[in-house]
């Protein structure tokens, strides 16, 4: 009996990778044996995307204790360094999963780097500035890109910030960045298996590290900054930790979602301040550090306004009114005591007859 | 009462979760055998009907049911009913798959759509893999129609850009001209780009090129001083109608009158609210479309819209109510039928595309290239008296 006798936290980590594994199996086999519609297929890498963005935010919100309101902006950086990096060797690396797993770690790597750039001087203060910078980077990575030409011939990488003319390429050059028109024909690589297997390694990471040592000191960094410090935690080294790792798992997302669709551009829907709000309500629906809620809500979240679609334009309504009612549910104060009374009347002691019979 | 009311709010979460999972377990219902039995053709479209872009969406959507109705009522297709399912992308590229996907579970058999170029480049990729036929009324972007089961009803931008710099050129508008555009819009930038191209070739010069951005779009002063500084006689403003109004306000403001000449995206400019009209006199504009033209279809089609919708029709309707007839046109002379399926339909209609010949609202004698891209006139229209005029 005793090799079941788990500790609280890897029973709660195998939980989460069972709900993963579950979900990720029945969809499998209905996608397998044809049982799903169209519709559902075409969203499943989407909805791999976005557990990705919603885990990975939750590491710097619920974890960590900052707010951050560019997470798309980092999701940009990992789709456009990524989708770059595809266009640019389609013809030269031709297998397509040793491209995709390259675009996957220079995506996760500039978006790294981009974390690392803006946690260097915002992390070490106290307050709320990671919000208002990142909140900032969001809008002007968004514009950058949207003014950036980048083009390829014979004679090397040009670029411009200007126009496609000014380029000046060669007659056998192509443009692959082309400003506002962003990247098209990206080699569609991406995959509802690999989108799963990208969701586990995110949960690995994740959980693992809330679950070590670094871990805990970057959650006694949330609960007392004062008392973290006076044992001699290195305050700015693990809130990097956190924020990096939470920038590149962005990135990763945003590789994923740049490799389904074929054209990629940098518009306030998919990358600028409302995917950012969107991906930041995932995170606080499924509860706040509570990265097993985190992915239950990034899934319904998504799914929800396309199953919707039959009540036309009211969706968008009925999506808000949603939003706001899972909103009550689990965070009101009498909601949670009315669910407190429910699980002791309903749940609890079918569980503790199951248990004790166990037992025996 | 509380314990209603959470009765309530937890029936309302329990039905919500039923629905997903109703959907993630719902049968497939694409593929030919679906579509064998049914005695319809089914167009899906997709649009912007909800977010910023939703203008040009429910004209598309309006005007597209309005051809389907006449369409039905006059016996429809080959004999053969028209179905027509609108679905919402909200300008988005991951929305447009989505919408798409839809519609292929509704048993889609050709597609009117996207409106918008990104949303479309998205799904011709899609469309492509399925052999979907598709025409996009709006949907401007070369990338539109790469492959070629995709055709335009509108300009592509480049055609728009050329067009206008050749215009400028012949008639001898200007020596000195000023463009302000969108670097942030597919569209604006993708005109400019070609303009820009094109003005080479042409007797005048290119003196001041201004941009700005969906961020910043409220203040155009510092670009219209740059264009007035550099003594440009003619502003050329490939974009929409929305910045357009406002750049003709702030220009008159600042005493500086030269030539605008624009695209079709400044179609609209006179129903902008609270814009005084006069500001708009002499404003030239190469569109497809122009509500008030006096031919007897345009009438009909503006009168028919205003009474269903009670809106006046915009260039995107036309658009969109032509590629209907299209459709129809290019159905008729395939002989496809339903029951030839997604595939089968897309192999003859793309084959008879290249053959016909259509008088629409946008164009006489519209004919396509095999590349999908229309062939037609574009028409400059004069802003004249607070109302289009066509110059000849």
């Amino acid at each position: 009996m005793k090799k079941f006798n788990l500790s609280k936290t890897t029973k709660d980590n195998l939980w989460t990778y069972g709900i993963v594994l579950v979900i990720a199996l029945i969809t499998g086999i209905l996608l397998l044996t044809g049982n799903l519609s169209s519709l559902m297929e075409g969203l499943l890498v989407p909805i791999c995307s976005y557990v990705i963005l919603a885990v990975s935010l939750n590491l710097t919100v619920g974890i960590l204790g900052e707010l951050s309101l560019g997470h798309a902006g980092f999701m940009c950086v990992g789709a456009f360094t990524s989708a770059f990096f595809s266009k640019l060797t389609e013809n030269v690396i031709t297998v397509d999963i040793v491209r995709f797993i390259l675009a996957i770690i220079i995506g996760a790597a500039f978006a790294g780097l981009m974390g690392i750039l803006i946690g260097m001087p915002v992390l070490r203060l106290k307050g709320d500035y990671l919000a208002i910078v990142t909140l900032a980077f969001g809008e002007i990575i968004k514009n950058v890109i949207n003014v950036l030409y980048i083009g390829i011939d014979s004679k090397g990488i040009h670029f411009s910030m200007k126009d496609s003319m000014a380029l000046g390429l060669e007659p056998d050059g192509k443009i692959i960045i082309k400003g506002a028109q962003g990247i098209t024909g990206t080699p569609k690589d991406s995959s509802f298996l690999i989108g799963v297997i990208l969701i586990f390694i995110t949960l690995f990471i994740v959980l693992n590290l809330i679950h070590s040592r670094d871990g805990r000191a970057i959650m006694a960094i949330r609960d007392n900054l004062i008392a973290a410090e006076s044992v001699g935690i290195n305050i700015t080294k693990y809130k990097m930790m956190a924020f990096s790792i939470s920038a590149a798992l962005a990135g990763v997302a945003g590789v994923l979602y740049a490799h389904n669709l074929n054209s990629l551009m940098a518009t306030p829907k998919n990358f600028g301040y409302n995917m950012s709000i969107m991906i930041l309500v995932y995170v606080v629906l499924g509860g706040i550090g509570n990265i097993k809620g985190s992915v239950i809500a990034a899934v319904v979240l998504t799914v929800l306004p396309e199953v919707l679609r039959g009540m036309n334009n009211y969706r968008m309504l009925i999506y808000a009114i949603v939003l706001i009612v899972i909103m009550l549910f689990s965070w009101s104060p009498k909601c949670l005591e009315w669910r407190e009374v429910f699980m002791e009347k309903y749940i609890r002691p079918r569980f503790a007859k199951k248990t004790s019979e166990e037992g025996k | 009462m509380k314990k209603t009311f959470k009765k309530v709010m937890s029936l309302a979460i329990v039905a919500a979760m039923v629905l997903s999972v109703a959907a993630c377990g719902s049968k497939n219902t694409n593929g030919s055998a679906a579509n064998a039995g049914a005695g319809t053709f089914k167009i899906g479209g997709i649009g912007p009907t909800t977010g910023g872009a939703a203008v040009y969406g429910t004209a598309v959507k309006n005007a597209a049911e309005l051809a389907v109705k006449e369409i039905n009522a006059a016996g429809g297709i080959n004999g053969y009913q028209v179905e027509l399912n609108f679905q919402d992308d909200e300008a988005d590229q991951e929305k447009g798959v989505n919408a798409y996907n839809t519609l292929k579970d509704w048993g889609m058999n050709l597609l009117l759509g996207s409106v918008t170029s990104g949303s479309c480049v998205a799904v011709a990729a899609k469309t492509a893999e399925d052999n979907m036929f598709q025409l996009t009324p709006s949907g401007s972007a070369v990338d539109c129609v790469a492959n070629d089961n995709a055709f335009q009803v509108c300009f592509t931008d480049p055609n728009q850009g050329i067009a206008a710099a050749q215009y400028i050129g012949q008639n001898a508008m200007a020596t000195k001209v000023a463009v302000i555009y969108d670097s942030s819009d597919v569209y604006s930038s993708g005109i400019y780009e070609k303009f820009a191209g094109e003005a080479k070739n042409q007797p005048f010069e290119i003196v001041a090129t201004e941009s700005f951005t969906a961020d910043n779009k409220t203040d155009f002063s510092v670009q219209l001083q740059n264009a007035k500084a550099a003594g440009a006689e003619l502003v050329f403003l490939p974009i929409y109608y929305s910045e357009a109004a406002l750049i003709l306000n702030q220009a008159a403001s600042m005493e500086y009158a030269p030539t605008f000449f624009g695209c079709d995206g400044l179609d609209g400019i006179l129903a902008v609210e609270n814009f005084d009209k006069s500001l708009a006199e002499g404003v030239i504009l190469l569109t497809p479309f122009a509500a008030d033209a006096k031919d007897e279809k345009t009438q009909k089609f503006v009168a028919d819209y205003q009474a269903a919708y009670g809106d006046t029709p915009n260039q995107f309707a036309a658009d969109a109510y032509d590629a209907i007839y299209i459709m129809k046109a290019a159905i008729e002379k395939s002989g496809a039928t339903p029951a030839d399926g997604v595939s089968g339909i897309c192999d003859k209609v793309k084959g008879a595309m290249t053959e016909i010949t259509v008088d629409g609202l946008t164009g006489i004698g519209m004919t396509w290239a095999a590349t999908g891209e229309v062939n037609k006139e574009p028409k400059a229209m004069v802003i004249k008296d607070g109302a289009y005029a066509l110059i000849q």
